[in-house]
């Protein structure tokens, strides 16, 4: 009966005042978020046509189309100063995606090997490596690139000292000045588009044999020699197709023009200095990774697999590697996200990537919402696709669980 | 069954060798420098790059560096104009200790110096108590530390009330700058990052995707651009003819950036609290504010600490952007001294970034050692 007593309000729900009812309350709290929200964009883009009707300016991505009508040092497109903004853009684009590719797979090497290095049993190898680590993570990557910029980069020989040097070694080609690295540029001759054929061929059969190799170890046990047979796979194809061509590729040197040196393919400082900058800075925080990563791997399984009977290296890459990857795949996504972000650095020594061909759109033609809008847009895309590119490698590696 | 000889030993081997020594110097080589080949190999290629650039740092650093002198030419070499010796390369300190009070405090007026003087006191009497986990106290100190000092120090820094002369903020540099603005930005961007934290995880569509939208976006971006959006932009977004500070807009946008960056340390700690921890607040009545702040957040926050520290580090060095849209903080204000006609050499630019780095480094270390301490504190706690 009693029981029967306390299920009396069963039937319909408890009386709740509509100030303590939760539903009632979040529904509140969203409207005025919303409210709060709508309030905010509407009271900026209000104020922002005031003022831009005040410098009698319109919005509108119209500008793109105009002429740009200022220089960029570093283009790996065709570029004048005739071209469009819109051109402008996309080379900072193309010198941003290469300096952060060019970044993060030095800095990928670099981090390995540090963070190897501070696993080593060697005490001397892991000292060092930990120093390493421990300067450049404490220091802003700015003052990295003002370092290599202004510190280093500065006091290598002029351009006039290597004219000098020209002439008691009329054969050099390759030169280091303040300037820039100087070396030949490699000039493809008709017939080499043959030659790249034939390395993706071989690409394309090596990456066919090692899953017939794999088959075939699952199959009989035996394995055969990929490593050997992969490279000659890839290697030979196109060496024989060159040779067979006649050779089509040809250097163009480096030579004295009147105030630099003219031809070849020149490396300039601001990019040596953001690259080593950002390789250096970003392997830092790698290293640390990887030997979080290699640590996390429980030390029960390198002698499970020494009592299988794998050898060293063996048990590196099969059994140690593909578990520590699991641990390290996640944080080293966010290095790669923060070393793409970091090459907006470039601005402060000139190299000409997006934000720094932005800013100075910005500064001629003041189309700042604009500019800033395009700046978000193409960052914050350039980090999905590599959350997601991450994210599929990082679904690939996870342990496969029933 | 007679025939079987039992071997039965009938006298003593004699003992072997003890094994060597392994705690000798020679011991201590083989086992941690010389241990393989290829070990050895590593080891005296690293010893000899050590041999060639250590000594060649140190006497650049402190050998044949110039440490007294007024002005450039004590820097030079003689072809160059000074009287050193043709040839010579070494550290300028001499630039660094005429430059240095410009290098802490930026143009701040000379005479009126005890003012951020005070405030560094105030804020390492603050500070100190708050760092050594034994002093009691700690709510009282943090809101002295987060609260009262940013007023006080509002005051005495820009000045215009009690009698004090008003300073302006473009006369502000150096170290003060940089460590007003990475403080200001932890302040802002600890309440902030909670907020969003929790809005993150709450269960209100609108409110949710609001501060995922604006988590991902500011997270997505370089602080560079979230620089000049706050330099370039917010003047355009406010009413008409407002004249606002240089310094604040700078201020504004590194707690933006902070606070979208806390937030998802924050989340980590709020999602790292078990499940039963919410449904034992829930059973016990209480609401989503006595919640949070009674039972959820003081273990998520105390989790999340060594997150914490190590977004100030991150915060700390990238202050140092400010310098892009032309501010001088520490690093800003070094390098716009190298085109100081007074002290052009051809090694300040080294010894100028030598001497910012250094004072970068010892702040990061620092914060990071602290860091790991805390850390080591909170493991044992967890080991019982």
């Amino acid at each position: 009966m009693a029981l029967a007593d306390t299920r009396t309000g069963s039937g319909d729900p408890p009386k709740v005042s509509l100030l303590y009812n939760p539903a009632v309350r979040r529904g509140v709290f969203q409207v005025l978020t919303l409210v709060v929200i709508v309030w905010v964009i509407w009271y900026a883009w209000h104020n922002a046509a005031q003022n831009l009707a005040r410098a009698n300016m319109t919005a509108g991505f119209g500008f793109l189309n105009s002429r740009a009508g200022f220089d960029i040092a570093q283009s790996l497109i065709a570029y004048t100063s005739d071209s469009t903004y819109m051109r402008a853009l996309q080379v900072g684009l193309i010198n941003t995606l290469v300096v952060a590719a060019a970044g993060i797979v030095t800095a990928t090497i670099v981090g390995l090997l540090i963070g190897t290095g501070r696993l080593s049993h060697n005490w001397l190898i892991a000292r060092l490596c930990t120093v390493y680590v421990e300067i450049f993570r404490n220091i802003p990557p700015l003052l990295v690139i003002f370092f290599w910029y202004l510190g280093v980069l500065a006091l290598l020989p002029s351009i006039r000292s290597i004219f000098q040097h020209l002439e008691e070694d009329p054969d050099a080609v390759f030169f280091i000045s303040n300037r820039g690295i100087y070396m030949p540029a490699p000039v493809f001759g008709e017939g080499f588009g043959l030659v790249v054929a034939a390395f993706a061929l071989g690409v394309v059969a090596a990456i066919a044999f090692t899953l017939w190799a794999n088959a075939r170890q699952r199959a009989t046990g035996k394995r055969p020699p990929v490593a050997r047979i992969n490279l000659a796979l890839i290697l030979l194809p196109p060496l024989a197709v060159f040779l067979a061509s006649g050779r089509p590729l040809s250097f163009d040197y480096p030579v004295p023009g009147s105030f630099n040196m003219r031809g070849g393919m020149v490396v300039g400082p601001e990019f040596l200095a953001l690259y080593l900058a950002l390789s250096l800075y970003t392997a830092s925080f790698i290293a640390e990774i990887v030997r979080a990563g290699i640590r996390g791997v429980p030390g029960g399984q390198t002698e499970a697999s020494y009592a299988l009977g794998l050898r060293p290296r063996q048990a590196t890459r099969l059994v140690v590697l593909p578990q520590a990857l699991r641990i390290i795949i996640p944080p080293l996504t966010s290095q790669y996200l923060n070393l793409i972000k970091n090459s907006s650095l470039a601005v402060a020594v000139g190299y000409a990537d997006l934000v720094a061909v932005g800013g100075t759109i910005l500064n001629q033609s003041g189309r700042s919402v604009e500019i800033i809008a395009i700046w978000m847009l193409i960052y914050v895309s350039i980090s999905l696709v590599t959350s997601l590119f991450m994210n599929w490698f990082n679904a690939k590696m996870a342990l496969v669980e029933r | 069954m007679a025939e079987t000889t039992i071997y039965v030993r009938d006298r003593f081997l004699a003992p072997e060798a003890p094994p060597v020594s392994d705690s000798s110097v020679i011991g201590w080589m083989r086992r941690n420098l010389f241990a393989s080949w290829s070990d050895g190999a590593l080891t005296i290629l690293a010893a000899a790059a050590l041999a060639y650039f250590l000594p060649a740092a140190i006497n650049w650093l402190f050998v044949s560096a110039v440490w007294t002198g007024a002005d450039r030419t004590a820097c030079l070499t003689v072809e160059q104009g000074g009287q050193l010796p043709a040839g010579w390369s070494g550290a300028c300190w001499a630039y660094v200790g005429d430059r240095f009070v410009q290098f802490m405090f930026g143009s701040y007026p000379r005479d009126e110096l005890w003012r951020p003087l005070t405030v560094v006191v105030l804020f390492v009497a603050l500070l100190v108590p708050l760092l050594i986990p034994k002093v009691p106290r700690k709510g009282l100190n943090a809101l002295l530390l987060l609260v009262a000092l940013p007023i006080v120090s509002y005051v005495l820094l820009l000045g215009g009330w009690f009698g004090l002369r008003h300073v302006e903020t473009s006369l502000w540099g150096g170290l003060m700058v940089t460590l007003i603005i990475s403080f200001v930005g932890i302040a802002v961007s600890l309440p902030v990052g909670i907020l969003l934290a929790l809005g993150r995880r709450s269960e209100m569509p609108i409110v949710k995707t609001a501060c995922i939208v604006f988590i991902e976006l500011i997270r997505g971006v370089p602080l560079i651009t979230v620089l000049f959006m706050a330099s370039v932009l917010l003047p355009l977004f406010l009413t008409p003819g407002n004249n606002i500070d240089k310094f604040l807009r700078a201020l504004i946008g590194v707690s933006i950036f902070a606070s979208a960056y806390m937030a998802e340390v924050i989340r980590g700690g709020l999602q790292a609290i078990p499940k039963g921890q919410y449904e034992a607040a829930d059973a016990l009545g209480l609401n989503y504010f006595h919640k949070m702040t009674f039972i959820i957040l003081p273990q998520a926050l105390k989790l999340v600490i060594p997150g914490i520290v190590n977004t100030f580090i991150g915060m700390f060095k990238d202050t140092s952007l400010v310098t892009i849209i032309s501010m001088y903080d520490l690093l800003g204000i070094v390098k716009a001294s190298f085109g100081d006609s007074g002290w052009i050499t051809p090694v300040t630019p080294l010894t100028g970034l030598i001497f910012a780095g250094f004072v970068f480094w010892i702040f990061c270390f620092s914060m990071s050692r602290y860091s790991a301490f805390v850390e080591r504190r909170l493991d044992k706690s967890q080991t019982r």
